[in-house]
């Protein structure tokens, strides 16, 4: 009898009954975090600051205390960023080391901890498509799935025109307007099927479309007018007992 | 592993002597009071009170993190656990080591860090010392609960000494700060970010550091071992013997870990007076050279010239008939890894022979005071002594290299201390910023007579320190150099704020057997053999080559005793086996004139002898006896040559600082115009010095990534 209960216990079904945890995805990043030499990022890509970048790199630069100039190492890589487009060499980093006096590695670490530095090349317009939950829900899987159609594009891929690169991302903090995707700089926000390719048709045929909600609101109120403080404003004693 | 009290006031900081604390503060670890200073961490009270808080992030000699966790201990009415050591104490404060709370925040921090933590222990390296697993035995559950996959780390290649397993990596980030902090180099790094998180290099490039070894000990789990000890044995296996080490002139404290008749590896001994608790590379890793290229047995050259392996008999018979032969034309000559005992027993030898040379490879000036007063050839101002100065003038050296437990002393002051540091000499890299005055030797006399700029900054020193280097000394002006900087010591000793006590003028050798030798009374620098050649030339492991064939008239017998077939048995007509340091009691005098023991872990290989042994057992095949028959006697011998050289641990203070510099202003001289020159510049150039470190395999393979590294295109040039 008790050869039974034990073979009972120990059954499949009762097992998972007792370890009832849940598993959960692996939480990595798909980006690599050590650097690996290739044609375009190597440490003899060319890179310098242009001399407007300069200026403005010497602003940047100003706004700090002596002593703390190394604090300008985010503005500074990225400034370089935005002159590379879309991304940041190797030795961009070295240039703003330099610039700096810090060590290279300081800048290393800075740049693979920030998630908006890009070390590898990416197209022209870099899609990043939120699929946290309220995105979710409001249907990111259709947005990715319309960029998929669309462009033959898996997430941390590029075209081969070198116009569009596709991440997926977690929440940029648009969750009111979901779903939403970033191009470079831009929001799209409140997205159905046909804004998804609308944008992606205008953006391949060298037009910017009008960034913002996509559902006629002009920002995040209420996408069907007001619900709450549409009358006028009590006044004061509203709401309070007869007896005081 | 704590040491309760020392730099309570600054973390970890260097202090400067301070004339009085502020008040203390009492508070309450487990119900027991301590009185500790405001500021005080409560790891630190903790440890005041006996109690040791288990952490894996924080190092007493390392700035503080606090990211490991592992030190949450409860803080009676605080809500949350507390990071013990980062917390400074507050008046009052009850802390509870061992309540529920603090016992449950250790077994769900030690969850955490086991959730990614590959638990391979059978086949790492740090298996059974290791901290991870210690503490998870004291501390963590018995059971995991962590069913989904665990994440895995590319390994990294740092180089020929360090071995990496980044996935066994908790993220203590003790490695980087040591590069940062203590190295100077600024190569490690933490990369990514939450569970990307990795430490390493970024781009594939090697440590390139003196101490990089020092990672190793510092690494809680098995991420950093070492590559040259990798698989070889379990620290239970181990058979550990403390002793110094002898590969520079700083006297490192180390334990010799051997097993079986092999040194398998070495680790430093914690001396908070020289090296605290770091170890040079060369010190660390050049052991595997104590196993090749080895004298097993006497030698005597045949009448081909070919030397023949011989009994000791017949060894001893060649060399004896031939001192006795000589009537008193003997000479000796002494290298860089000579014990006091064999140096004093071929000191009385020859002169009981009638030989008076009695020399030393390395060479100090003998103008002015020469090496008469003890005072001229030490590091007067002790290692520790740096933490107390506030300007040192390097001259002709380059301490990174040839003393580099000394060097990270520096940097040590430079960082906590403001320490200034200028250098005379070449500009290297001395992993601090130190200011380059130049490298004309005109400059020491514009410093003496005050007309040149930097005299101003040396006269407004408050304890200033002048270090100079064996390589100044040994330039042929050197004696005119040596005497102008020991006046200008005195000068700056005189009008410094430290009074008679601070001791300015510094000597940075670089051999081990140095200061003992000339404690004895040897001649520095071979030109007594040179310009009187000898009959017959006894060579104590004098390897250096700075005497040659060449120097020798064609009849010359040459002995030479010494442990490894370098330069000095390739000359020599009669070779007698002497023990390498791990392999005899032996005295040793570091730089600063402290006099320490080695301690035999192993036996002499095949017939191979203690060294004063071999001298005292030929003194009496020659018919002139040693008057000593065991090491007791022999050191008898020694304190009456020289007390100093028995009072093992103690530095004794020399002085006469006055009278040296009086006598220097007598030197006369024609200076040089060459350049003052240092021999170890790069890093390249620091890990073969002597006889052991050339037999080294690992130090062979140093060098040869150095070598490949200079092509590598990630590398900041």
């Amino acid at each position: 009898m008790l050869t039974r209960l034990a073979r009972a216990l120990t059954s499949p079904s009762v097992r998972e009954g007792v370890r009832g945890v849940h598993r959960t995805a692996p939480a990595a990043s798909d980006a690599l975090f050590v650097h690996r030499d290739t044609a375009q990022n190597n440490p003899d890509t060319p890179f310098e600051f242009t001399a407007e970048n300069k200026k403005r790199a010497e602003a940047i630069m100003s706004i700090y205390p002596d002593g703390h100039k190394k604090a300008a190492v985010i503005p500074l890589l990225d400034l370089a960023q935005r002159q590379v487009g879309n991304w940041l060499p190797i030795t961009a980093m070295h240039t703003v080391a330099k610039m700096l006096d810090m060590p290279r590695m300081r800048v290393y670490e800075v740049a693979t901890f920030y998630t908006m530095y890009m070390r590898n090349p990416v197209g022209k317009y870099h899609v990043q498509v939120c699929t946290t939950t309220p995105c979710w829900l409001r249907g990111s899987d259709q947005v990715m799935a319309v960029i998929k159609d669309k462009l033959g594009l898996i997430p941390g891929h590029t075209t081969p025109d070198g116009l569009f690169t596709l991440s997926e991302v977690e929440c940029l903090g648009a969750c009111v307007n979901a779903p939403m995707m970033q191009i470079n700089d831009d929001y799209y926000e409140d997205l159905g099927d046909s804004d998804v390719s609308e944008i992606l048709d205008s953006l391949a045929a060298g037009r910017t479309p009008k960034a913002g909600p996509r559902s006629g609101r002009f920002a995040a109120e209420p996408a069907g007018g007001l619900t709450t403080l549409t009358g006028p404003p009590p006044g004061p004693g509203f709401r309070v007992r007869d007896d005081l | 592993m704590g040491h309760p009290g020392e730099g309570l006031l600054l973390g970890m900081g260097a202090t400067r002597a301070q004339s009085s604390g502020p008040e203390k503060i009492e508070v309450f670890i487990d119900d027991q009071p301590v009185m500790v200073p405001p500021g005080t961490t409560v790891l630190q009270a903790a440890a005041e009170a006996g109690v040791e808080i288990p952490r894996f992030c924080y190092h007493e000699r390392l700035s503080v993190a606090g990211n490991c966790r592992m030190c949450l201990v409860e803080v009676e009415k605080s809500v949350k656990p507390v990071a013990a050591c980062a917390m400074p104490v507050m008046k009052g404060w009850r802390i509870k080591t061992d309540s529920d709370m603090t016992r449950k925040a250790r077994e769900g921090v030690m969850e955490f860090l086991l959730i990614n933590h590959p638990l391979d222990c059978p086949i790492c390296d740090q298996g059974g010392e290791c901290d991870l697993q210690d503490q998870s035995m004291a501390f963590g559950s018995d059971r995991s609960r962590f069913l989904d996959n665990k994440r895995a780390v590319e390994d990294k290649n740092i180089g020929p000494l360090v071995k990496t397993i980044m996935t066994r990596c908790i993220h203590c980030t003790r490695c980087v700060r040591f590069a940062s902090e203590v190295a100077g180099v600024e190569d490690l790094g933490t990369t990514g970010r939450g569970s990307d998180m990795q430490i390493g290099t970024y781009v594939e490039k090697m440590l390139m550091s003196e101490l990089s070894g020092n990672v190793i000990d510092l690494c809680p789990v098995g991420a950093l071992t070492s590559k040259p000890y990798a698989f070889t044995a379990r620290p239970w296996e181990i058979r550990r013997t403390d002793s110094v080490d002898v590969m520079d002139a700083v006297g490192s404290n180390i334990v010799v870990n051997h097993r079986t008749g092999e040194v398998l590896r070495i680790l430093p001994r914690t001396n908070e007076e020289i090296n605290e608790e770091w170890l040079s590379d060369k010190s660390r890793f050049a052991c595997d050279g104590l196993k090749r290229q080895r004298l097993v047995y006497p030698m005597v050259k045949d009448s081909s010239g070919e030397l023949r392996p011989c009994q000791w008999e017949d060894a001893l018979l060649v060399a004896g008939r031939a001192l006795a032969a000589a009537q008193g034309s003997v000479a000796a000559v002494a290298g860089g890894l000579a014990d006091a005992e064999s140096l004093v027993a071929l000191k009385d030898l020859v002169n009981k022979l009638g030989g008076e040379a009695t020399c030393t490879e390395e060479i100090f000036p003998e103008d002015g005071s020469g090496t008469d007063l003890r005072s001229s050839y030490l590091l007067n101002t002790t290692i520790a002594g740096v933490e107390e100065a506030d300007l040192v003038l390097l001259v002709g050296t380059n301490p990174r290299f040839e003393a580099p437990l000394f060097n990270a002393r520096l940097r040590k002051a430079w960082v906590h201390n403001e320490l200034d540091v200028a250098v005379l000499g070449p500009n290297v890299n001395l992993t601090y910023e130190a200011e380059h005055i130049g490298e004309d030797p005109a400059i020491i006399e514009k410093l003496l007579s005050g007309t040149h700029p930097f005299s101003q900054r040396l006269k407004a020193a408050r304890r200033p320190m002048v270090v100079v280097g064996s390589a100044l000394l040994s330039r042929p002006d050197g004696g005119l150099l040596y005497a102008r900087l020991q006046q200008l010591a005195h000068q700056l000793r005189a009008g410094c704020e430290g009074g008679a006590e601070w001791r300015v003028l510094n000597v940075l050798h670089r051999v081990a057997s140095q200061v003992a030798a000339l404690d004895l009374g040897y001649t520095p620098g071979v030109s007594k053999v040179r310009n009187a050649p000898p009959q017959v030339l006894y060579l104590l492991g004098a390897d250096e080559g700075a005497i040659t064939r060449e120097d020798l008239p064609a009849d010359c017998l040459v002995i030479y005793q010494g442990h490894h077939g370098d330069r000095g048995a390739e000359m020599a007509d009669v070779v007698l086996p002497g023990a390498a340091y791990t392999e005899k009691m032996a005295t040793y005098v570091n730089t600063e004139g402290r006099a320490q023991q080695a301690q035999a872990a192993l036996v002499p290989p095949g017939m191979a002898r203690e060294d004063w042994k071999i001298i005292r057992a030929l003194s009496e095949v020659v018919g002139a006896q040693l008057p000593y028959d065991n090491l007791a006697e022999v050191r008898d011998r020694l304190t009456e040559v020289s007390p100093n050289l028995t009072r093992y641990g103690d530095v004794e203070e020399a002085n006469y600082f006055a009278q040296a510099s009086a006598l220097a202003q007598l030197v006369k001289g024609k200076q040089e115009a060459a350049p003052i020159d240092v021999p170890q510049k790069v890093l390249e150039d620091f890990y073969m010095t002597n006889s052991v470190s050339r037999a080294s395999p690992t130090m062979a393979k140093c060098i040869a990534a150095i070598k490949k590294e200079a092509a590598n295109r990630h590398r900041d040039k």
